[in-house]
């Protein structure tokens, strides 16, 4: 650390952090870095035994049990080196705080809204995005809420000092809620509160696939005017954005995969895929990848087995799929807790590297930004952090340092903070 | 009443003189009908008990003369040869609501909550009426009594199924004639209850179960105050509680379970009221009989489920199918088990299905003579009119009804049913049966026609050779209309039915237009419908219950087992420490020893090398398992007890067990500053409610401060308080209030005896502890003092999200903090949460339990157990004490659970790994020695929950040729969280 980075870590502690302050984005990384003797979690499935990572400009140089350490040298013997988390399928940065309405930025009024984007409204200096730091959650997908579709997400880096600053890939894919077949009774009208069957559910589809159509007829033809919906959905179908299609149900995702292929459609993300498990040769048949719900979830249904949501995103990456694990239903803060949601997967006999790849290395292919960041590998970012022991245990995940593009990030918050300044009082008491 | 004039369009035979002889006549001459009816020559049922063949039944004004074999005709008698017929008492529902205006709903009702009642001279809440009567409400239906009469019923007890004190019955007979003077039978016959808010007022208590339960425990203590002389104004409804308690006391719980929630109520206050039931009795047979109630039970057993579709039928619970299944089987159950019960139409969709379903519950195992007395002895007695209906004996109301045959058979034809000596012929019985098998030959052709369904509205089957053709026939009086179609010609026919002849003569217009007279000759007696291959003799099969009788219930209840767990790593959350290769022998539910190389003697031994086996988890803030949290309707609910409202039937219980919780707490939602009572249980799956709670439970009450209680996050602004100034004064007044209300009590004086006051003197005593939801420093400082200046502890802060900024204040008060490890940011008052509170909380000194206030994570607690090793440093040893024994202290339990010590309950957990990984799960946990969860045995039960399924959607494929029209409605409960309204 250099000394003016220990002046202003000492200022913010003594001042204790009032009202808003957000920790101050990293500067550019100076020289080359170089962790040594360390366990290295590549993200891809494999894992190096004491071996060195060296980064230069943001970039990984050099990777293996056998490169030589190069400029600042970390020594991080008995340590663990893992990429960067990534946390797809989130309005982190939209919303502060779930029960104030003025800090809500996350659902926009209207049904179908493509053209509406998640990036401009992205708070970079929000406590909650800060707070995903110190867990090793280092990326995100910047997501809007509600409606049919919610809108156009960006995926984001966790230091920085505004939105432009933050965007790592810009408009990256549109979010489609596929209706439910089945549906909880609207109570408030009347209708008895359990499951029943959504009478609406064929038209519903019809309306979805009428705006994709339209959309694509949109696209083919010059228009004198611009319609911004139709506009923003134009990435579908060059492939240049994907879409994400939150479904649940066997027969929803089937219902969803099979239109949407077919309306030209190229790249598909199911998110949710609560039934996925019953699909499995048909999401491999069409190349379908899944953002499966954390497994921190009680069972759907009455008679699902209490470890359902524990096993299945491993009973997807079985049968061969490629998947990665968000939790959107969840409170934002709730994300740091990533890591453990992989870990815990990884107690039902996932193999813990391959745990791992779901919220790194698949979750970026996923996503379209593997060629930069989920895995640790030569000329990819130094989007990486150490963890005293093992990331995926909550006894263990202890960062002792974090870079996002080889800049070292601050790995306090407004909670640590706090923490420091109450023990203090008590220490001086 | 609105006493509206009778004008029933029948058709009215024999009338019997049913004028009012003091009554002046001016549209006429009076006179006045002496006569006898005699009814001879049937098989009369006296009663469901006594039978009578070759009997005469005589009548005269309305009632029974004389009922026998040799009963002596009055010469002015009028003679109806029966000739063989059955006679049988009319029915009887005592839980009706014919006649009776239907309450309208109060309008209104915007965000904010309505507090205070709508009505004055009356009791304080407007779900109390028991001053309504129904006989106010009833007017003559003269349809619904027609119908009514047609499903065999004479006699009906009607009220106004509104409020939870409904206020008085009303019997009335079904006569179309006579008027109101001739049908009311008794005018407050019976006071009824419920637990169901009246939709007359929208005043909001009760908002939960558990509070109209404490809402009818004090209308008792109060009426009991009133009349003493307590109250200095005049409260009618009161006063018409306190007259009517000679009445028969009618309970409509519509529950199994709160029947026993009724049951409970009754016996506190000397009441044994009759129960209305909910049709799921046969799943808590023992309990519901225990209570020595009455029943009054419908017949509203489900329709299969539509289940065609596979995806649809994934929706559907195994409960609901198996409550397809098993319904029909709960009058049977409930007469093996020696229940008195009454049946009612109350409940039915469609109240044309009641004989169906009556014929139902006898094919499923009721004996046809406990159907009938469920129909009549027994709403007879249960109203206390046994002499009046409910049988023929001289001196009854002459009710009954002419059947052809047993009245629960399916071909029988009710013919008559007479209300009060007038008859209604609801079929004609001299009608000639002409039910059989005739051919026709007509044109060359020969046809088949065979007429079977019921004597009285018989079907029509045609053939020509052996091809099936399409045809009908409609039969009125003496004429049979046949019509049918060999695809070529149609031949339309009339026949007057002879008495002469077998055959049928009948006019035929033939294909040609021509009119003829052909010969339907009579071929062969008609031999009854034959029945479906393997229908007939095979009881319906029924599914074995389960405990509980829902997904993942044990086929037998779990058996306290003798265990030695040889080689463990065993947490004992003690002095001990963590012991290595350790093993502990249970006995007898309890730890009976620690140490190594133990004997196992009867024991079963487990090999737990490599495993880890630590105490049960405790969850100190948990909302599962209970069918209300919150008691909304006034800002303090001290008198409202989880422990009412346990439903042990909550998965959720087994899905904790799963994740290695034993015990938890249930607490009232933070709605309220003072919220209601908790309920501390065992997750003994499967066992009855009553069962699950502990022996001796530590008495707790719920408090809240903050944004909840304030009601910040939505749109209300009339209710007391609105800020945290607010919440102090209702602290402030109400324990000043309770030490009155003491002071009072203890000097002898009268006393108007008050459950909330009760409650809060018994923690200004000691005796009740408080666990209160909190989360900013001010209002955690600011309850502190309000207990230090009324004498008393705040035990537990729950939630305590900002407690480390106050911990050393916290210490010395010596109240205990519950928290969870890493929730903030959902709302205002939790921005400055910090996920290392509960390191500096326990750093001062103060006794710190993780918990969950949420069902799914309260199941993977060990592992928010180990956060604390991560946010701010506590040791393994240490972070486990926070969901073992730590809660256990904050639930003065820690002599009995807890932790591992010889002599403490078997709550153990045996986990496949360090129980602080998150790579670890529960392997085995067990309560007291038996083993609730094991994931063998969990398998197992998937297996058979698999084949289940099977079974009954096969079963439900059969019985409607998957053309069930009932469409899957999962009756999944809700989820309730703190602020669950």
């Amino acid at each position: 650390m250099k000394p003016h980075y220990i002046v202003i870590a000492l200022f913010l502690f003594l001042v204790g952090a009032p009202g808003n302050a957000q920790q101050t984005p990293a500067p550019p990384q100076e020289g080359t870095i170089s962790i040594t003797g360390a366990t290295l979690h590549l993200g891809d499935g494999s894992i190096i035994e004491n071996g060195t990572l060296t980064f230069t400009d943001g970039t990984i140089t050099a990777i293996g049990a056998d490169v030589a350490p190069a400029g600042r040298v970390i020594d991080a013997s008995g340590k663990h080196v893992y990429p960067g988390f990534i946390a797809p399928i989130k309005s982190l940065g939209l919303i502060e705080i779930d029960a104030v309405r003025p800090s809500d930025d996350e659902d926009e009024i209207g049904g179908m809204i493509p053209h509406v984007r998640s990036l401009i409204a992205y708070n970079a200096e929000s406590k909650v995005v800060e707070s995903m730091r110190p867990n090793g959650v280092l990326l995100g997908q910047v997501t809007p809420q509600g409606g049919t579709i919610s809108g156009t997400s960006s995926i984001v880096q966790f230091d920085a000092w505004n939105w432009e600053d933050a965007a790592v890939k810009i408009d990256d894919g549109i979010h489609l809620h596929w209706p439910r077949s089945f549906r909880r009774g609207r109570w408030w009208l009347g209708e008895p509160r359990g499951l029943q069957p959504n009478k609406d559910y064929a038209d519903e589809q019809v309306e979805i696939l009428d705006f994709v159509r339209s959309s694509k007829a949109y696209g083919t033809g010059a228009n004198a005017d611009v319609n911004p919906a139709y506009q923003a959905m134009q990435g579908l179908f060059d492939g240049s954005k994907r879409l994400y299609v939150y479904a649940d149900g066997e027969r929803e995702i089937i219902d969803a995969i099979t239109a949407l292929k077919e309306a030209g459609i190229s790249k598909v993300v199911l998110v949710g895929g609560y039934q996925a498990y019953k699909v499995t040769d048909f999401l491999k048949e069409h190349s379908i990848p899944v953002l499966v719900s954390e497994p921190h979830a009680l069972p759907a249904m009455e008679d699902d087995p209490y470890d359902l949501p524990y096993r299945l995103p491993k009973m997807l990456v079985d049968a061969g799929l490629l998947v990665g694990i968000q939790n959107e239903g969840m409170a934002n803060f709730q994300t740091r807790n990533l890591a453990f949601y992989a870990g815990h997967v990884a107690g039902q006999g996932l193999d813990r590297e391959k745990a791992l790849q779901l919220i790194s290395g698949n979750t970026a292919k996923i996503l379209g930004i593997d060629d930069r960041y989920g895995t640790l590998e030569a000329g990819k970012s130094a989007t990486l952090f150490i963890s005293e022991g093992d990331a995926l245990d909550m006894r263990t995940n202890l960062l002792t340092h974090a870079f996002i593009d080889g800049r070292e990030l601050s790995l306090e918050t407004h909670q640590t903070e706090l923490w420091k300044r109450y023990s203090g009082k008590f220490a001086r008491q | 009443m609105k006493w509206k004039l009778a004008i029933p369009a029948l058709l009215w035979l024999g009338a019997i003189g049913y004028g009012q002889d003091y009554y002046p006549k001016n549209d006429g001459v009076k006179a006045s009908d002496e006569n006898y009816t005699a009814l001879t020559n049937a098989r009369i049922h006296v009663s469901a008990d006594q039978v009578i063949d070759n009997a005469t039944l005589l009548i005269r004004k309305g009632k029974v003369e004389q009922v026998g074999a040799s009963v002596r005709i009055p010469e002015n008698s009028v003679v109806l040869d029966l000739g063989g017929k059955h006679i049988y008492p009319s029915f009887i529902d005592v839980f009706s609501d014919y006649g009776i205006e239907k309450p309208k709903r109060a309008p209104g009702g915007g965000r904010t909550a309505q507090y205070e009642s709508t009505r004055e001279g009356f009791y304080w809440n407007d779900h109390i009426r028991p001053e309504q009567q129904a006989l106010e409400a009833y007017s003559f239906d003269a349809k619904a009594a027609e119908s009514l009469r047609k499903l065999g019923f004479g006699t009906v007890n009607s009220h106004v199924a509104d409020g939870i004190a409904r206020g008085t019955g009303v019997l009335l007979s079904l006569n179309p004639e006579g008027g109101e003077g001739q049908r009311v039978l008794d005018d407050v016959s019976g006071q009824y209850f419920s637990f169901e808010k009246s939709v007359t007022s929208r005043q909001s208590y009760p908002t939960s179960l558990m509070g109209a339960m404490a809402l009818l425990r004090q209308m008792y203590h109060d009426a009991s105050w009133y009349e003493k002389g307590g109250a200095s104004n005049t409260d009618r409804s009161l006063e018409a509680l306190l007259a009517q308690r000679g009445l028969v006391q009618f309970f409509a719980a519509a529950d199994k379970e709160n029947i026993l929630r009724a049951d409970g109520i009754g016996d506190a206050f000397g009441v044994q009221y009759v129960i209305h039931a909910g049709g799921q009795e046969y799943e808590n047979i023992d309990a519901v009989k225990a209570t020595g109630a009455a029943l009054v039970v419908p017949l509203d057993f489900p329709e299969a489920f539509d289940v065609s579709d596979p995806y649809q039928a994934g929706y559907i619970s195994l409960a609901d199918m198996k409550h397809w299944n098993q319904a029909p089987t709960n009058p049977k159950v409930l007469h093996e088990n020696g229940i008195r019960f009454a049946f009612t139409l109350n409940g039915l969709k469609k109240q044309s299905d009641f004989m169906e379903m009556v014929r139902k519950a006898i094919t499923y195992g009721l004996p046809e003579s406990a159907a009938l007395r469920a129909l009549t002895s027994e709403p007879a007695r249960l109203l206390g009119k046994a002499d009046q209906i409910g049988s023929l004996q001289p001196g009854r109301l002459a009710n009954f009804l002419i059947t052809s045959g047993p009245v629960f058979d399916k071909e029988t034809t009710l013919y008559e049913n007479w209300v009060r000596g007038q008859r209604d012929v609801l079929a004609d019985m001299e009608q000639k049966d002409i039910r059989g098998t005739y051919s026709l030959v007509t044109g060359g052709k020969t046809f088949t026609l065979e007429v079977g369904g019921k004597a009285g509205s018989p079907s029509l089957k045609v053939k020509r050779d052996t091809t099936d053709l399409k045809g009908k026939i409609g039969y009125t009086g003496d004429w049979a209309n046949i019509s049918f179609s060999d695809g070529e010609d149609r031949y339309r026919m009339a026949a007057r039915v002879r008495e002469n002849t077998a055959d049928l003569q009948a006019k035929t217009v033939l294909p040609n237009g021509q009119e003829t007279r052909l010969t339907l000759r009579r071929t062969a007696a008609y031999e009854g419908d034959k029945p479906k291959e393997g229908e007939e003799d095979s009881a319906p099969e029924v599914l074995p219950l389960t405990y509980p009788n829902v997904g993942y219930g044990y086929s037998s209840l779990p058996t306290r087992q003798d265990v030695l767990f040889q080689n463990a790593t065993v947490w004992t959350s003690e002095d001990a420490g963590i012991l290595e290769n350790t093993d502990v022998l249970v006995r007898d539910g309890k730890i009976a020893r620690i140490g190594k190389g133990l004997s196992p003697g009867r024991a079963r031994v487990i090999d737990a090398s490599g495993k880890h086996l630590t105490a049960g988890i405790i969850d100190e803030h948990s909302h599962i398992a209970a069918l209300s949290i919150n008691e909304a309707g006034h800002n303090s609910s001290a008198e409202v007890k989880i422990s009412d409202v346990v439903d042990a039937e909550d998965a959720d219980i087994y899905r904790n067990l799963a994740g290695g919780v034993t015990s938890i707490q249930i607490l009232h939602g933070s709605a309220n500053p003072i919220g209601g009572r908790s309920a501390i249980i065992k997750l003994k799956w499967g066992k009855p409610a009553s069962e699950l709670l502990y022996e001796d439970m530590p008495k707790y009450i719920k408090f809240a401060l903050g944004e909840n209680v304030k009601q910040s996050n939505w749109q209300s602004y009339s209710r007391f308080p609105q800020t945290r100034m607010g919440v102090e004064q209702v602290f402030m007044n109400y324990f000043q209030r309770a030490k009155e209300y003491q002071a009072k009590k203890a000097s002898g004086k009268p006393f108007r005896y008050d459950e909330e006051m009760e409650v809060l003197a018994e923690i200004l005593r000691g005796e009740r502890f408080i666990s209160c939801h909190s989360y900013v420093q001010s209002e955690i400082n600011m309850l502190m003092k309000v207990a230090e200046k009324m004498g008393f502890r705040v035990n537990t802060f729950t939630h305590i999200l900002e407690g480390y900024k106050v911990a050393d204040k916290m210490a010395a008060h010596g109240v205990g903090g519950s928290t969870f490890s890493d929730w903030w940011a959902y709302k205002f008052e939790v921005l400055d949460a910090i996920p290392y509170n509960a390191a500096i909380m326990h750093n001062q000194g103060v006794t710190v339990a993780i918990n969950s206030d949420d069902a799914e994570m309260s199941r993977r607690l060990n592992q928010e157990a180990a956060k604390t090793v991560k946010y701010g440093g506590m040791s393994e040893e240490e972070a486990w004490k926070m969901v073992t024994i730590n809660p256990a202290k904050l639930l003065h339990l820690d002599d009995r659970v807890g932790s591992i010590a010889e002599g403490k309950d078997a709550d153990l957990v045996l986990w496949s790994g360090h129980p602080l990984s998150v790579y670890s799960k529960a392997e085995k946990t067990y309560i007291e020695g038996v083993p609730y969860f094991d994931l063998e045995q969990d398998a197992q039960i998937r297996s058979r929950m698999e084949q289940e399924r099977k079974t009954l959607i096969g079963m439900m494929l059969d019985e409607k040729d998957g053309g069930a029209k009932r469409t899957p409605k999962m009756n999944r409960k809700e989820r309730l969280h703190c602020d669950s309204l």
